[in-house]
C-alpha cells in the first residue's frame, strides 16, 4: 500500500516537474489570438471602435470586452473574417460606431491655408503627415489610412477628405449587375 | 440542345495514335469566321498625325520616362526604360515632336485613363541610329541577347503582354513551344504572319532556342491553317532537322492557351500555381518570335504589330501592320470603315476580348484583333437577364482547366472568395467556354473576373494594412521612447538640483565654520594677549557727555538727508 502511494507520488511529482519545465521552456510570448485578430483589422487606427487603435481593439475582442461589429472601416468583410476566426455568428455593423464608407478616402492639406501648427502631425496615427512648426504640412497620400483623425485638431480647417480614384492597377471588375447577361458573340 | 452539338469531348489519357498528340480536357469547336480576314495580304497602316503611346502596355510596372514634352524624338527611340525585369520599354513609332505626356484614355475594360505620350508625326520617318549587331547571334551570349530583347520592349504578342526577356531568364528549358495555334475565332494575324514572313519567324525561333538552350523546338499550328503550316515547313532548312519541327494540332478552342497547348504537345500538365518552366517548357507566340528576329537582325524595337481588323461590322476586314499608338479609328477607316449594322467594338477575340466604349483609343502591344460585331453576331440583347443555374454540368464538360464552373459561380456570386479559391479560381484562364455553352446564359467569366479582382484587391488592402500597422507601431515606439527620454532628462535635472542644494549647504557650513574658527581664533588671541580696552568703565562725567554728543552727531548725520528734504520743500 505504502509502495503504491509512494510510486504514485513520485510519478505525480515527475509529471509536475515536466509540466512546470515545459511551461517555462515552451512559453508562448504574447497572445497569438490577439495577433490573429489584429491581422484581420484594417489598421486605420481611427479609434471609431472606442479603443485607441486596432491592436487595443483586438485585445479587447480577445478578452471578450468588445464585440466584433465595431469597426466601420473594415465593414462587412472584416466582421465576417472575425466571425470565422472566432467561431461566432457574424452580425451587422453597430451603427453607433459609424457607417461604412462607400469609397476609400485620403485627406489632403490645402497648402495655401495651412499655418504650420503641427497639430495634425501629432494626431496622425501612422505618421503620414510631413511638416515642421511654421512650415507647410503635407499628407503622404500612399500612407494615409483615411482615418480623418487629423481633421478635428486643425485650427484653420485646411484638411479636406478626397476620394481615392481607382488606377489601372487597382481597378476591380464589377459583378454582373442584377443578373444581366453579357452579350456574347456566336 | 444546340450547344451540345458543338461539343467534342475527348477522353484523357494516351496520345492519339495517328498524330502522336494528347488532348486537354473539354474545349469547344467554334465557328471560325477566319476567312473574313485571312485571304487579304498584310497591308501597312497609313501614317496618322498623332500617335498616343501608353507607358504601360504590359504586365508589370511602367518604365521610367526618358523624354520630356516638346522634345523631338526619332523613330525607334526609347521613350521609357524598364524599371525592373517585369517591365518593358516603349519606343517612338515615328519621328516627331512630343506634344504631351499625361493621362489619356487607354484600351482597358475600366475605361480609366493611363499616362500616355502623345507624339506629333513629322512625316520624315527618320530612324534613330540603329546598327544591327555585326556578330551572328550564335556567337552572342544569352545575356546579351536578352538585353537586346528587353531594350526592344518585346512583350508576349499573343495577348497577355508579359515581358519576353523575363520569360527567357528561365533555366533548364528542354522544349521551346512556338504558339501559332491562334484558336480564337475571327483572329488571323498570326496566320497571315506565318504565311508571309515564315523565314523571319524561324530566325526568331532559332534565337530564342539559342537563348534558353532548348533541346527541341515545336512550332504548333492548328490544322485549319494549312497554308501557314506549309510556309513554315518550307522555311525550315536541314540544320533545323531534329531541333525545330512544325506540328499541326487539331482545331479545338482553346488549344492556343499556353497550358492547353503544352498538354496537347507533351502530355504533361503545368502544375497549378506553377509555370511551364516547372516542366522544362517555354512557350512563345509566333509574333513574339518575329519581334525577336526584328530586334536582333534589324535592331528594330517593337514599334508595330499585325492587327486583325475583322467582323461583320467592318466593310473590308483584313490584317494591318499597325504602328503602336495608332488610333483604332484610323485602322477601321483604312478597312473601309464601319458597316451600317455595326454595334460593338471588341479588342481581342469574341471569347476573351474586352468591349471598348469608343474607337478614339490607341493600338497597344497586346491588341491582336479588333472585332466589330453586328446585332446578328450577338447571342442575345444586352438587357436580357440570365436564367438561374440548372446544374446541367455542361460547363464542367467543356472547361479546359478541369474546374467546376458552377461551384466557382456560386461562390463568386455570393462573394465567398475563400471557397472560390479552394475551387481553384486562379486556374481559370477566362477562355469563356463555360459561358458559351451555358443554357441559362450566365455571364460566368464576368463573375470569375470580378472574384479574381476582388481577391487581388483584398490582398492589396492587407498589404497596405500591414504597412499601416508597422508605421503605427513605429510611431507608438517612438512616442514611448521620447517620453522615456523626457522623464529621464527631468529626473537627471531634479537629481542635479538636489545635489547642488546639498553642495551649497555644505559650502555654507564650511564658510560658517571658517568664520566661527576665525572668531574663536581672534578671541583666543585677545584672551592670550591680555589686552583690555581702556577707559570704558571708569569715565568722568565730562567724558561721558562728549561721547553722548558724538553719538548725537553721528545720528544727526544719519538723519540729515531727511532734514535736507524738509528744508528744500518749504
Amino acid at each position: 500500500m505504502l509502495i503504491v502511494i509512494l510510486t504514485l507520488a513520485v510519478v505525480a511529482a515527475l509529471f509536475g516537474l515536466l509540466l512546470g519545465y515545459s511551461a517555462i521552456r515552451f512559453r508562448v510570448e504574447g497572445d497569438p489570438v490577439v495577433d490573429r485578430i489584429d491581422a484581420l483589422l484594417p489598421q486605420t487606427q481611427c479609434g471609431q471602435c472606442t479603443f485607441a487603435g486596432c491592436r487595443p481593439y483586438a485585445e479587447a475582442i480577445a478578452k471578450g470586452d468588445a464585440d466584433i461589429n465595431q469597426c466601420p472601416p473594415g465593414g462587412e468583410v472584416t466582421i465576417h473574417a472575425l466571425a470565422d476566426l472566432l467561431g461566432v455568428d457574424p452580425k451587422p455593423l453597430n451603427a453607433e460606431h459609424g457607417e461604412v464608407k462607400q469609397e476609400k478616402t485620403v485627406v489632403y492639406i490645402d497648402e495655401q491655408t495651412c499655418i504650420g501648427c503641427t497639430l495634425c502631425i501629432q494626431a496622425c496615427p501612422v505618421d503620414a503627415i510631413l511638416g515642421a512648426a511654421k512650415h507647410m504640412h503635407t499628407v503622404i497620400a500612399s500612407e494615409c489610412t483615411g482615418c480623418n483623425l487629423c481633421i478635428p485638431p486643425c485650427p484653420v480647417d485646411c484638411i479636406h477628405v478626397i476620394p481615392v480614384k481607382p488606377t489601372l492597377n487597382s481597378w476591380k471588375w464589377e459583378p454582373p449587375h442584377g443578373g444581366v447577361a453579357a452579350p456574347r458573340v456566336v | 440542345m444546340a450547344a451540345t452539338d458543338k461539343l467534342h469531348l475527348y477522353e484523357d489519357g494516351l496520345p492519339d495514335s495517328a498524330t502522336n498528340l494528347w488532348h486537354f480536357h473539354g474545349g469547344l469547336h467554334l465557328p471560325g469566321h477566319k476567312h473574313l480576314s485571312s485571304e487579304q495580304p498584310i497591308a501597312a497602316c497609313a501614317a496618322v498625325d498623332r500617335y498616343v503611346i501608353p507607358l504601360q502596355q504590359h504586365i508589370g510596372v511602367a518604365g521610367d520616362l526618358l523624354v520630356a514634352k516638346g522634345e523631338r524624338v526619332l523613330k525607334g527611340q526609347m521613350l521609357t526604360r524598364p524599371k525592373t525585369l517585369i517591365s518593358a520599354s516603349v519606343h517612338a513609332p515615328v519621328s516627331g515632336m512630343i506634344e504631351d505626356i499625361g493621362p489619356q484614355p487607354v484600351p482597358h475594360p475600366s475605361g480609366i485613363s493611363g499616362t500616355c505620350i502623345t507624339l506629333l508625326n513629322d512625316y520624315e520617318d527618320e530612324w534613330v541610329e540603329h546598327e544591327p549587331v555585326a556578330e551572328h547571334f550564335t556567337r552572342m551570349s544569352s545575356h546579351q541577347l536578352r538585353g537586346l530583347i528587353q531594350d526592344a520592349g518585346i512583350v508576349g504578342l499573343g495577348g497577355a503582354a508579359f515581358p519576353s526577356a523575363m520569360k527567357e531568364t528561365e533555366i533548364g528549358i528542354d522544349t521551346l513551344i512556338v504558339n501559332g495555334v491562334e484558336c480564337e475565332p475571327y483572329i488571323t494575324c498570326d496566320d497571315r504572319l506565318m504565311r508571309e514572313r515564315a523565314a523571319d519567324i524561324i530566325e526568331g525561333v532559332r534565337i530564342v532556342a539559342h537563348i534558353v538552350k532548348a533541346k527541341t523546338c515545336i512550332i504548333a499550328i492548328e490544322d485549319n491553317k494549312p497554308e501557314a503550316t506549309a510556309a513554315m515547313e518550307a522555311a525550315l532548312n536541314e540544320d533545323d532537322n531534329g531541333l525545330i519541327r512544325v506540328k499541326s494540332v487539331p482545331t479545338l478552342y482553346p488549344s492556343g492557351g499556353e497550358r492547353q497547348l503544352i498538354e496537347v504537345l507533351t502530355g504533361e500538365e503545368v502544375p497549378s500555381n506553377g509555370l511551364p518552366a516547372d516542366i522544362h517548357v517555354l512557350c512563345h507566340n509566333v509574333a513574339t518570335c518575329y519581334a525577336v528576329y526584328r530586334a536582333v537582325f534589324r535592331a528594330e524595337p517593337l514599334i508595330s504589330r499585325i492587327v486583325t481588323i475583322t467582323g461583320h461590322g467592318v466593310a473590308q476586314p483584313r490584317n494591318l501592320e499597325v504602328p503602336i499608338g495608332t488610333p483604332i479609328a484610323a485602322c477601321i477607316e483604312q478597312c473601309g470603315g464601319y458597316s451600317e449594322d455595326a454595334v460593338s467594338l471588341i479588342m481581342g477575340g469574341p471569347m476573351m476580348g474586352i468591349t471598348l466604349d469608343n474607337d478614339r483609343l490607341p493600338i497597344i502591344k497586346a491588341c491582336n484583333c479588333l472585332l466589330v460585331t453586328t446585332a446578328d453576331d450577338l447571342s442575345l440583347p444586352s438587357s436580357e437577364k440570365h436564367m438561374p443555374c440548372i446544374r446541367c454540368g455542361l460547363c464542367v464538360d467543356v472547361c479546359p482547366a478541369k474546374l467546376l464552373p458552377q461551384q466557382l459561380y456560386w461562390h463568386s456570386a455570393s462573394r465567398n472568395l475563400d471557397r472560390a479559391i479552394e475551387y481553384s479560381l486562379f486556374d481559370c484562364i477566362e477562355c469563356g467556354c463555360c459561358a458559351y455553352v451555358c443554357p441559362s446564359k450566365i455571364p460566368l467569366v464576368q463573375y470569375y473576373r470580378f472574384a479574381k479582382s476582388e481577391v487581388w484587391d483584398q490582398e492589396r488592402q492587407r498589404k497596405k494594412a500591414d504597412i499601416a500597422r508597422e508605421r503605427h507601431e513605429h510611431r507608438v515606439a517612438r512616442l514611448e521612447k521620447q517620453q522615456r527620454e523626457r522623464d529621464e532628462r527631468l529626473r537627471k535635472k531634479r537629481d542635479a538640483l538636489k545635489k547642488n542644494k546639498v553642495g551649497r549647504d555644505v559650502e555654507l557650513d564650511k564658510k560658517k565654520a571658517a568664520i566661527a574658527e576665525a572668531l574663536a581664533r581672534v578671541q583666543k588671541k585677545k584672551a592670550d594677549s591680555g589686552i583690555e580696552p581702556k577707559n570704558t568703565e571708569q569715565l568722568t562725567a565730562e567724558q561721558q557727555k562728549k561721547i553722548r554728543e558724538a553719538d548725537l552727531r553721528r545720528s544727526g548725520i544719519k538723519t540729515r538727508p531727511a532734514d535736507n528734504t524738509e528744508q528744500d520743500n518749504p
